[in-house]
């Protein structure tokens, strides 16, 4: 049975997303549950599975590599499917009373696509992690960014749709740059698995070129500074739910490839000044993502802006990791990759939940903008608290998930000698502060005129709530989930693609 | 130069080119028209590979890929113009410029 839970992964929310797809609205909301739990269920299933038997591979059909396509899991994969899992039940839970409350016709509408498109987007997220074929994983891109732009266009307003079109180019260009790069690769090694590439893969012209287009075309997919034109508008103008996916989950798809391909393929061609290019692009993202952040005016533009630069952290792993040659380097690029990881957990639970504030607030005052949050501390308090629990996990206060993420971050920067980044991290902190304030401080002060608030289900609340307390409780059990993280020791540079 | 790196070339100033006016042009029709260009290139090159180390016969492989690829093309490319289409229908507009910001 455990070596059928990786299909059935991706199985099941795809097969939830076609009986959504065929069924009336009530079906779709029920079947959208049942496969939400049911997934979360396979998945936790097969941590159980992976932690006693470690790394496992399944041949799809029967056919091995290099003919046939694997799936195969370990601790980053399954790390990576676990936020997915949590992040995806609770907006699944959200988008229930979300849509549940609307009845205008166009919101109508939205509701009934919603549940088949997120179910199809669990499915290739799932596909995308437990994948080891670079062809394949192609594929799965493009579904990802078509279902992802689906979901951003489901209202049909004005703003949504330029803003699916903008995501939408930028997702199919990043995708053919990606395909560049895979054609290089196969052109070279005659193979796309990722295992026998990286162990056939030699430094030179041909590997640099293909580490090049490929990177290029997924940090444009992650949204990377300064190819974040995209997000801002396409997260900020999505409905509650959606922006939260988005934020959470599918940017880190990519970033996830980024990360595999570099240890488990290029790892004989990453040089220095390739990491520290990704560590400058890092330091661009937190700075422009956050001043741009302090600008706004609205506050699901003032998230989305710290989605980008809340990604930078992220990105600190490269120029450590290409310093693999030094003594001890192994320590602490495993510790700059558990870092980089437990930042994109801790950041997708925050940012989860602070969008799914956000709904509240656009739910229950018609307005998002900051203006219009003065006294709501008094009127919403469980969102207002909710907001900033998350506020503190992004800040990277003790004890939040967020703190120990920077914490770790900033002792692998400074083991590897490169201590410039660490100004950078700390300085991010205090900016996000600046930000998360911004909406804080006029919640908290007295209003002036009590504009009646449309009521607010109290699961809508919850779901936000809930997943508040999880982004500072991760803070407190870290090591716990790092050890899923390292099973089949996925930051293993020198070991030639970790097989 | 060998027939199939000619092939190979090609593909890539397809592919360039393609980049060039997604990048340069504000009208979306042409935007999608500059991605399938693109697309183009990146299948012109993987199709061209298919006889670089084949005598008699060419690597099936890369034409597998191809058609998957020309299926993802082809689905991706009838969704943007969908969007195109509904763009049109609600603003009247049929560019992107920077004054679509969100409101």
């Amino acid at each position: 049975m455990s070596e059928t839970l990786m299909p059935l992964a991706i199985l099941l929310p795809f097969v939830g997303s076609l009986i959504c797809f065929v069924s009336r609205h009530r079906v779709s909301v029920f079947t959208g549950c049942v496969t939400a739990l049911l997934t979360a269920g396979t998945i936790g299933w097969l941590t159980y599975d992976v932690a006693i038997h470690g790394v496992q591979v399944y041949a799809l059909g029967g056919w091995s590599a290099p003919l046939g396509i694997h799936l195969r899991v370990d601790g980053l994969a399954l790390f990576m499917m676990i936020m997915s899992a949590i992040v995806g039940v609770a907006v699944t839970f959200y988008a229930v009373s979300y849509f549940g409350e609307h009845d205008a016709q166009e919101e109508k509408r939205g509701a009934e696509l919603f549940w088949p498109i997120w179910m199809f987007l669990w499915a290739s997220m799932n596909a995308l992690y437990l994948s080891g074929d670079i062809f394949n994983i192609y594929v799965i891109l493009e579904i990802l960014g078509l279902a992802a732009v689906g979901l951003v266009a489901l209202t049909g307003r004005r703003a949504v749709l330029v803003a699916g079109m903008r995501y939408l180019l930028a997702a199919m260009a990043g995708s053919l740059i990606y395909l560049l790069g895979v054609v290089l690769l196969y052109a070279a090694h005659g193979t796309v698995d990722i295992v026998l590439l990286g162990q056939a893969i030699e430094p030179g012209a041909t590997a640099m070129a293909a580490m090049t287009v490929m990177t290029a075309g997924l940090l444009l997919k992650t949204a990377m500074f300064p190819l974040h034109f995209w997000l801002p508008p396409a997260h900020a103008s999505a409905t509650a739910p959606v922006s939260a996916i988005l934020s959470a989950l599918v940017v880190k798809a990519s970033f996830y490839l980024i990360l595999r391909l570099w240890f488990d393929v290029f790892h004989a061609t990453i040089t220095l000044e390739a990491g520290y290019v990704m560590g400058a692009l890092g330091t661009g993202a937190i700075l422009w993502g956050s001043i741009q952040a302090l600008r706004q005016a609205r506050v699901k533009m003032m998230i989305a802006y710290s989605t980008v630069a809340q990604l930078g952290y992220l990105f600190f792993v490269f120029p450590v990791s290409a310093d693999h040659d030094a003594a001890n380097a192994a320590t602490w690029i495993s510790i700059a990759g558990q870092g980089s990881l437990y930042q994109a957990l801790a950041h997708a639970l925050a940012k989860t939940s602070i969008f799914l504030s956000a709904g509240v607030l656009l739910h229950a005052a018609g307005s998002d903008h900051i203006d219009h949050m003065r006294g709501l501390a008094q009127r919403l308090p469980v969102t207002v608290f909710a907001m900033a629990l998350a506020g503190v996990s992004l800040m990277g206060l003790p004890p939040s998930g967020g703190f120990v993420a920077k914490w770790m971050t900033v002792q692998a920067v400074l083991a590897a000698g490169q201590w410039w980044w660490a100004p950078v991290i700390i300085g991010g902190g205090l900016l996000a502060a600046g930000y998360i304030f911004r909406i804080l401080r006029p919640a908290f002060s007295p209003a002036d005129v009590q504009e009646a608030l449309h009521p607010v289900p109290r699961s809508l609340e919850l779901c936000a709530l809930g997943m508040a307390i999880l982004s500072i409780v991760i803070g407190l059990r870290a090591t716990d989930l790092l050890d899923v993280l390292l099973i089949g020791a996925p930051f293993a540079i020198q070991a030639g693609g970790a097989l | 130069m060998s027939q199939y790196q000619f092939y190979s070339l090609a593909g890539m100033v397809l592919f360039a080119l393609g980049l060039h006016a997604l990048v340069i042009l504000p009208h979306i029709l042409r935007k999608i028209l500059s991605i399938n260009i693109m697309a183009g290139g990146v299948f012109l090159f993987l199709i061209s590979i298919a006889a670089r180390n084949f005598e008699d016969f060419p690597d099936p492989v890369p034409q597998a890929m191809l058609l998957t690829g020309v299926v993802v093309a082809l689905s991706a490319t009838a969704f943007a113009v969908a969007l195109a289409r509904r763009i049109y229908t609600v603003t009247g507009r049929s560019e992107l410029d920077e004054e679509d910001r969100v409101p």
